[in-house]
Formats: structure tokens, C-alpha cells, sequence
């Protein structure tokens, strides 16, 4: 892929990640900041069908936010063409997982697995 | 003959004693013998006009010839004598101590060069990635051939990129920038300021290939406006200004 392309990505998910996290944190204090990680409520959030796809759709835009800030650090801190095929492609393969171990979690929470 | 005997006494009123002293530190370093650099110290006379370089060139007169230093045109032109001073990048010849405001002067090489010895660094990387980004006009008629005479340009359009056509590839900008000194195959302020000198140059038709060599994983999207580039530089370009240019190329936002 283009860098650039890359970057647009990296700016665009930044903007959107911004947004819907002030929305996450806004829905956190409607109730008070104790109660909103008690476990009974937390386990309710994920009934909401609105809430557990801005969740999602969170942890897809930081997992690709955060693994590639994590590559732009890497590529900028060591170089050499091994080095540089390792990180790009670890960090892709670390971003599948996170969203994956994600998804995995909101789902079930959600099917009341859990 | 008034005249010349006023000027014969004015100079009489000005003697050399009249000068004051500063102590100039001078790093010293062979990469070739040398652990570690270190710094030997100087007192040298000066007036309000004397430049840094000409404190470097008194000291290889009068004192140790051995010092090594770069320079040419001693009037910020060539973009030869580059040097850390009192710790910014600077050009020596245009640098006078007396706008220092210190009694200590230290001169070290620059920052991102490798040195060659003492003050003296290896130009290579700036060179190459100047080659990179094709520092000439792209376009498939030459002047000679056309019927024109010359392509012409209106005022205007000379305006897009004529500061950046100062620059004098003293490398001070990449001696400043903080990502030449971890990224080693980042290309750096002084090609990309370089790159939008040409793609805003109305008679360039290299635009999308010039692009094309900068969107890369170090290229342009390495910098992340720390500006240091463009508050060193000594000949009024703005490098930082013209890659935010060249990434409004990239993003969408120019054409
Ligand atoms: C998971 C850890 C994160 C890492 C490793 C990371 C890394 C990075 C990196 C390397 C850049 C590029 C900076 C540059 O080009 O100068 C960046 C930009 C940005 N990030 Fe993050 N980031 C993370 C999380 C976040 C979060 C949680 C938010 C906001 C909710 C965020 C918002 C932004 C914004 C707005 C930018 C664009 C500004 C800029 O380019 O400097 N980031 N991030
Ligand atoms: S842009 Fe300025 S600081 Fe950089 S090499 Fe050119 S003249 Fe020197
Ligand atoms: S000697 Fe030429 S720029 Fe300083």
C-alpha cells in the first residue's frame, strides 16, 4: 500500500477514534464513575446494540491507529529491510488479533456467554 | 587631500587594541584515532564585525594549523562552513560573534552528519537524497529546441518557489531535524524542500513522479512538525512550509 494511503488511513481513523471516544466517555458519566465499572453494569452496556457496535467500531479504529502509530515509531526508531518486512508485517498480524481477541470478547458479552 | 588625511586619522583612532577577546572552544575529533571528541579552547580577538569562520581561521593562523573546517565563499553562498554554534546549527561565515551575546564560543560539527574531522562532515547523504528527488525541470521539449526562446513565467507564478530556489544545500535544516537523527534513511527537509521547489515550478511537468519518490515508508510522512528546519535555515526557505505543501499534494487538498 502507498504510504500515503496509509496515512490517510492513519489521520482518518485518528479524527473518528476522537470522536466516538468523547461519546464513550460522555455514556460513561451518565451514571457515577464507580457505579459505571461495577460489574453488573458493565455486563448490561453490552446488551445495548447501539453501544457494543461503538465499541466495535472503536476497537477496529485504534487497533489500526495504535499498530500502525507502533510501526511509524518502529520504522523510525531502527532501519534495515529485514527489520522493516518484520515490523510491517507483525504489526498488521498484531492488529488482526487484537480486533479479533475484540471481537471475540464484545460478542459473547453480548450473547451473555459471560 | 583634507579627505584622505580624515580618513588616514580616522583610522589612526581605531586601533586593534580596541578589540575584545572571546574564548573559542573548538571540537576535535579523528574518527579514525579518537575515542571521543574534545573540545580545546582558544582566546582570539575580535571586533564587532568578525565573523565566526574568521575566529576558526585565526586560531589555524596563529596557533594550531591542524584544525579542520570547511569553508569557500565566506559570504553565505556556497553553504560550505555549517557547524554547530554555541549548540545551533548556523553558518559559520554568516555568524558574527558579537550577536552571540557570550564570552564563550563553542563550534562542534553538525548534528545527522557523519564527521570527517573536527568541524568537517561527509555531505553524501544530503547529496544523494537531493539527487533523489530530481532537482531539475522534467518535461519532454528543452528550451533549445522549441520555438520559444525561453518558457516563460509570469511573477506570480516565479512567487510559488522562489524561496525555496535559495537554498544553498548547507544542510543545517537536516542538522536540526530531529527525525534525521533516528530515521537514517529518512530523505530529509533539505530534498523535500527541494522536491516542492520543482513541483511548484509552473514550467515542472515531473510533478506525479517527484510525488511518487516521496510517498514512501521514509519519505515525506516521517516529518511530524517539530520546524526546526526552517528556523535554522539561512537563507529565508521555509522548508517545513513547503512539505505541508507537498502533503496537501498527496491528501487531496492541492493540485
Ligand atoms: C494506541 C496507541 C497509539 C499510538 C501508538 C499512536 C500513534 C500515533 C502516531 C505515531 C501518530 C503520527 C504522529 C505524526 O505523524 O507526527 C499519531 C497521530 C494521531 N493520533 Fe495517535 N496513537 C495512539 C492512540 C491514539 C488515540 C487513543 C487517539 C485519540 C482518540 C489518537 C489520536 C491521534 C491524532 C488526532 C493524530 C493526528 C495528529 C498527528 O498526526 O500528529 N491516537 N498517533
Ligand atoms: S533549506 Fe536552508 S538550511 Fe536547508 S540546506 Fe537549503 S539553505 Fe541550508
Ligand atoms: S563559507 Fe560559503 S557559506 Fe560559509
Amino acid at each position: 500500500m502507498k504510504e500515503s494511503t496509509i496515512m490517510k488511513i492513519h489521520y482518518g481513523t485518528a479524527l473518528a477514534s476522537v470522536g466516538l471516544v468523547a461519546v464513550h466517555i460522555l455514556m460513561r458519566l451518565t451514571t457515577g464513575f464507580s457505579d459505571s465499572l461495577s460489574y453488573e453494569n458493565v455486563l448490561a452496556n453490552y446488551q445495548s446494540i447501539p453501544y457494543v457496535i461503538m465499541l466495535e467500531l472503536i476497537l477496529i479504529l485504534l487497533a489500526v491507529h495504535g499498530f500502525n502509530g507502533l510501526r511509524v515509531i518502529l520504522l523510525e526508531l531502527k532501519q534495515g529491510r529485514v527489520y522493516e518486512k518484520a515490523v510491517s508485517y507483525g504489526c498488521v498480524v498484531g492488529m488482526i488479533v487484537l480486533i479479533g481477541y475484540g471481537s471475540n470478547t464484545i460478542i459473547q458479552t453480548n450473547m451473555g456467554m459471560i | 587631500m583634507a579627505q584622505v588625511s580624515s580618513i588616514a586619522e580616522e583610522q589612526a583612532t581605531t586601533p586593534l587594541s580596541a578589540s575584545k577577546s572571546v574564548l573559542l572552544r573548538i571540537s576535535r575529533f579523528n574518527p579514525e584515532t579518537d575515542e571521543s571528541n574534545k573540545f580545546m579552547e582558544f582566546s582570539v580577538p575580535y571586533q564587532k564585525w568578525t565573523t565566526v569562520l574568521e575566529a576558526i581561521l585565526d586560531v589555524k593562523k596563529h596557533f594550531d594549523h591542524s584544525v579542520a573546517v570547511r569553508y569557500s565563499c565566506r559570504q553565505a553562498t556556497c553553504g560550505s562552513c555549517g557547524m554547530l554554534i554555541n549548540g545551533k546549527p548556523r553558518l559559520a561565515c554568516f555568524t558574527k560573534i558579537s550577536e552571540l551575546n557570550s564570552n564563550v564560543v563553542t563550534v562542534e560539527p553538525m548534528n545527522n552528519f557523519p564527521v570527517i574531522r573536527d568541524l568537517a562532515v561527509k555531505f553524501e547523504r544530503l547529496f544523494d537524497t537531493h539527487q533523489k528527488i530530481k532537482p531539475y525541470l522534467i518535461r519532454d521539449d528543452t528550451e533549445l529546441e522549441s520555438d520559444e526562446k525561453e518558457f516563460l513565467q509570469s511573477p506570480e507564478e516565479l512567487e510559488n518557489f522562489i524561496q525555496f530556489a535559495n537554498c544553498i544545500k548547507c544542510g543545517l535544516c537536516n542538522s536540526a531535524c530531529p527525525t534525521m537523527t533516528t530515521d537514517s534513511s529518512f530523505v530529509g527537509p533539505q530534498a523535500l524542500a527541494q522536491a516542492y521547489r520543482y513541483v511548484a515550478d509552473s514550467r515542472d511537468k515531473g510533478k506525479d513522479s517527484r510525488l511518487d519518490i516521496i510517498d514512501e515508508s521514509h519519505g515525506i510522512w516521517r516529518c511530524h512538525f517539530a520546524g526546526s528546519c526552517s528556523q535554522v535555515c539561512p537563507k529565508g526557505v521555509d522548508p517545513a512550509m513547503g512539505i505541508q505543501f507537498l502533503r496537501g499534494y498527496l491528501l487531496g487538498f492541492r493540485s
